[in-house]
């Protein structure tokens, strides 16, 4: 016996209520941005600038008191937030004590950290300081560009690869899937106010890459049953190449969001939110590929003759042996 | 039907083999860390005395690569620095002015008298009395000027001269400011790195960012403050002559004098009014050592090169009975009687120093001056027990993840499942192999990108399954199928992993430190995972289906 995601032929009409797949992703932007607007993202220092410190110590915490040593210091807005994890140990009582940008281009200095640890070792003298990170609001402001121009970068790499590879209508197809997924994970970033730090646009980047993969699979089938059913209607073809490549989709998703599942609850809260993000992005990266990026194309609509290009740029890969 | 060359079989093997070897030493990471640190340590060219004890024995003929642990896994300090350029351009127009003022004073009678502007925009300006005399004194001082030593620009000067009202002002050309800033680069890595080497910590990294800006990364250290003291004090000495003490920090100290005070903060600080010109600085130096005096408090005992010495022994042997003082970064370390002429070249500096700071004052004054001062613009300090939480939890992570796609595989694809377990085994030794050989850095995104790789693996062979599967449902020949079944999903697996690899090398080329760590990895994985599906489950279903000779398959 084996275990089967979806029935071995699978025939779902995936358009047949396509309106419905569109509202419910255009009122998830919807409320993607609203949020996004209002609330807005919780940026980390990497973006906003200012000082993160990450104290760990084996008797409990009570952060009222950390604020009561920590004000009279003169650092500004400070934020202490209890950190619990199911990895840590029944002794290890993790905060972050975060500290807002001091004013220059410099990162924090050596007397404004050294304060902060005599102040917290005053009340609690087995504290530990394993993490203590600081960015310059000068640094912060560029990293924000670079990311920016990152999530740019890659989808006009990427809309140019399946231009060449597909068709314009192709193209435009998966970049619309593309933008859906970041947006609604920077949503849900914004909506549960997730740290929204560097090592998020790689999670991002990681989703583009994806979100890509899976769309692209699809794509390619889409390509293939043109080529084969040169008299049916579009719709119909793409309903076909949606089920036939659904089993594989599906298999894929699983074996991936086992691995960040597993690296979710055991991984530590390092990287949690890192982690976060890409489930996060194969759900709603899985859901694209199948609903928008195929409506999209119906849309547009797409070129029906592909005979000419069997011969060049279709197959170009044709000929590797494998 | 379904074949594969000899040759090919051949080649896939070797490399599953090589990767196995390369892979290998990861596998006892510290006793071959430890070998490495020791084989090190003996060679000739390393004769700082360090011996390292090594207990575990690691045959030489085998590759003792690792897969470099980056910061958040071994801890360690990371500090981006910028180093303040325009600095350099003031001390030159300082060491300008002497000859500019010797030039305009030989045609006194046409330019009449001339007094500096104080400025410090890295501009000499200069007050002529004689407005008429401007476009004279604007040649005088273009005839001072150099051609820069660039490659780029041959031809042009250094300096340029323009002049506002009755004022001369003289600016660095844009050609000899990009030489500078170069010139002032490469200096500040170089002693950055002699100072960072000098605490001795394994593989620091050192790294020109951008035009004007210093990464170092150094694993081990307990905290960026302790980095930045090393590395962010100047630590350019001079000796100086004293002109008279003064009471505050108010005072002014007159033109070619400076005020600075004393380096004690602790009770009362003292000023003093020094000669701005130094007698010897610390280029003079040739060496410096912890020690102690002659109360047995911790003092730095240094020697100057011959023309140090000389001219430390001509200004002494002239001054005797009057205070000069040691000047460190524009503090007054202290400031004694000259009482014999010092014409050994050698001599000792006591101020109230601790232990640590004698040897620390002793190390920067060997590594040298910084030819600039520095503003840290990030920084970063990672515990060492952090990073080997992060790697325990990585790890369990892992060998979760795996097992429970191994076990989902054999559930879904039987037999075929087993074949792309054994691949994707192999995927992962791959990974740690390229990883050891590029000498990559394993970071904690770094871990989430093998994890994610591992995930999307499986996913050529599944597109491959799925296709034997459906070809099989066409009821061609369970060879055929297969080998249609490679083919006709080679496309979407090119197409698919391509996009993927885009992404990969664009988060490369624009991100840094855990980031790039991640790119490598998940990069990396593309191509092994690529390789692992399309040769090596091919190479293993081929061998059993030569051996089974199955009639029928179940995919």
């Amino acid at each position: 016996m084996r275990l089967k995601l979806v029935r071995s032929e699978t025939n779902f009409n995936f358009f047949k209520k396509w309106k419905l797949w569109i509202t419910i992703s255009l009122v998830l932007i919807f409320f993607s941005g609203v949020s996004l607007v209002v609330m807005g993202l919780n940026y980390g220092i990497d973006f906003r600038g200012g000082t993160t410190i990450r104290t760990e110590s084996s008797l409990d915490v009570d952060v009222s008191r950390y604020r009561k040593v920590l004000e009279p210091l003169g650092l500004g807005d400070i934020s202490i937030s209890e950190v619990f994890d199911p990895t840590f140990r029944d002794d290890q009582n993790v905060t972050q004590v975060r500290i807002e940008a001091q004013d220059g281009d410099q990162s924090i200095t050596v007397q404004a950290v050294l304060s902060v640890r005599e102040a917290l070792s005053l009340i609690d003298p087995n504290i530990k300081f394993p993490l203590v990170e600081s960015v310059g609001p000068k640094v912060s402001g560029e990293l924000v560009t670079v990311a920016i121009w990152a999530i740019f970068a890659a989808i006009g790499a990427v809309l140019f690869y399946i231009w060449l590879r597909f068709e314009w209508q192709f193209a435009l197809g998966a970049v619309a899937a593309l933008v859906h997924d970041i947006f609604l994970t920077m949503g849900i970033f914004s909506t549960i106010q997730i740290k929204f730090d560097l090592a998020i646009i790689a999670a991002l980047l990681t989703i583009v890459g994806y979100s890509l993969n899976d769309t692209v699979v699809v794509f390619d089938r889409v390509r293939e049953n043109l080529r084969k059913y040169k008299k049916k209607p579009l719709d119909e073809v793409l309903n076909l190449s949606i089920n036939e490549t659904l089993s594989r989709t599906l298999m894929t998703s699983v074996t991936t969001l086992l691995a960040l599942t597993s690296l979710y609850v055991l991984g530590g809260d390092v990287i949690r939110g890192f982690v976060f993000a890409m489930i996060w992005g194969v759900l709603v990266g899985t859901y694209s590929s199948v609903f928008i990026a195929g409506t999209i194309l119906l849309y547009l609509g797409v070129k029906r003759d592909w005979s000419k290009r069997l011969a060049n740029s279709g197959n170009q890969f044709g000929d590797i042996e494998a | 039907m379904l074949q594969m060359s000899a040759i090919k079989r051949v080649l896939i093997l070797l490399t599953v083999i090589i990767g196995v070897v390369f892979a290998a030493p990861n596998i006892f990471y510290k006793n071959v860390e430890s070998y490495n640190d020791s084989f090190e340590a003996s060679l000739p060219s390393n004769s700082n005395g360090k011996t390292v004890q090594n207990s575990f024995w690691w045959p030489r003929f085998l590759p003792s690569g690792l897969v470099n642990l980056g910061l958040d896994l071994r801890g360690g300090a990371h500090l981006l620095a910028e180093v303040n350029v325009e600095e350099v351009y003031d001390d030159r127009m300082d060491a300008l002015w002497p000859d500019a003022r010797a030039a305009l004073r030989a045609e006194r009678d046409k330019v009449g008298t001339i007094r500096r502007v104080v400025t410090s925009l890295g501009q000499l300006r200069i007050k002529i009395s004689n407005k008429d005399a401007l476009e004279l004194a604007e040649n005088i001082i273009l005839g001072l000027s150099q051609p820069v030593s660039s490659m780029n620009l041959p031809g042009s000067r250094d300096l340029t001269v323009s002049s506002d009202n009755d004022e001369l002002i003289v600016e660095f050309s844009e050609p000899e400011k990009l030489a500078m800033n170069d010139r002032t680069m490469k200096q500040s890595l170089e002693i950055i790195r002699r100072r960072v080497d000098e605490v001795g910590t394994r593989e620091p990294t050192i790294q020109r960012q951008g035009e004007r800006r210093i990464l170092i990364q150094v694993p081990g250290i307990g905290s960026a403050d302790e980095l930045k003291s090393l590395i962010g004090t100047t630590a350019r000495l001079t000796f100086q002559e004293v002109v008279r003490r003064a009471s505050s920090s108010n005072e002014a100290p007159g033109s070619g004098n400076v005020l600075y005070p004393s380096y004690d903060k602790s009770d009362g600080r003292e000023f003093y009014v020094l000669k701005k010109v130094a007698v010897v600085a610390g280029e003079d130096l040739i060496d410096a050592q912890p020690g102690f005096d002659q109360n047995g408090s911790p003092s730095v005992n240094f020697r100057f090169n011959p023309t140090g010495a000389k001219k430390f022994g001509i200004f002494t042997s002239n001054n005797v009975g009057s205070p000069f003082a040691i000047v460190l970064d524009s503090e007054v370390i202290s400031a004694p009687v000259i009482r014999d002429a010092i014409m050994g070249g050698s001599g000792q500096i006591s101020g109230n120093f601790s232990m640590e700071e004698s040897t620390e004052l002793s190390v920067l004054l060997r590594a040298g001056a910084l030819p600039a001062g520095m503003t840290f613009l990030e920084e970063r300090t990672i515990g060492p027990e952090l990073g080997q939480d992060s790697i325990d939890a990585g790890k369990i992570a892992c060998i979760v993840g795996f097992l429970l796609i191994l076990v989902f595989m054999f559930l879904s694809y039987g037999l075929f499942g087993i074949f792309a377990n054994i691949a994707l085994i192999i995927n992962v030794v791959l990974i740690f192999a390229l990883l050891s050989i590029v000498g990559a850095t394993l970071t904690l995104p770094g871990i989430a990108g093998i994890v994610l790789t591992i995930g999307m693996a499986v996913d050529a062979n599944v597109l491959v399954f799925e296709r034997i599967r459906e070809e099989l449902k066409t009821s061609k020949g369970p060879a055929r199928a297969i080998e249609l079944g490679y083919e006709k999903a080679l496309s979407a697996i090119l197409d698919a992993n391509i996009t993927t690899f885009i992404t990969a090398v664009i988060l490369f080329l624009i991100g840094s430190g855990p980031i790039r760590g991640f790119s490598i990895t998940l990069g990396l994985g593309i191509l092994t995972s690529v390789f692992s599906a399309i040769y090596v489950t091919r190479l293993i279903i081929i061998m059993w289906f030569e051996r089974a000779r199955p009639k029928k398959i179940e995919v």
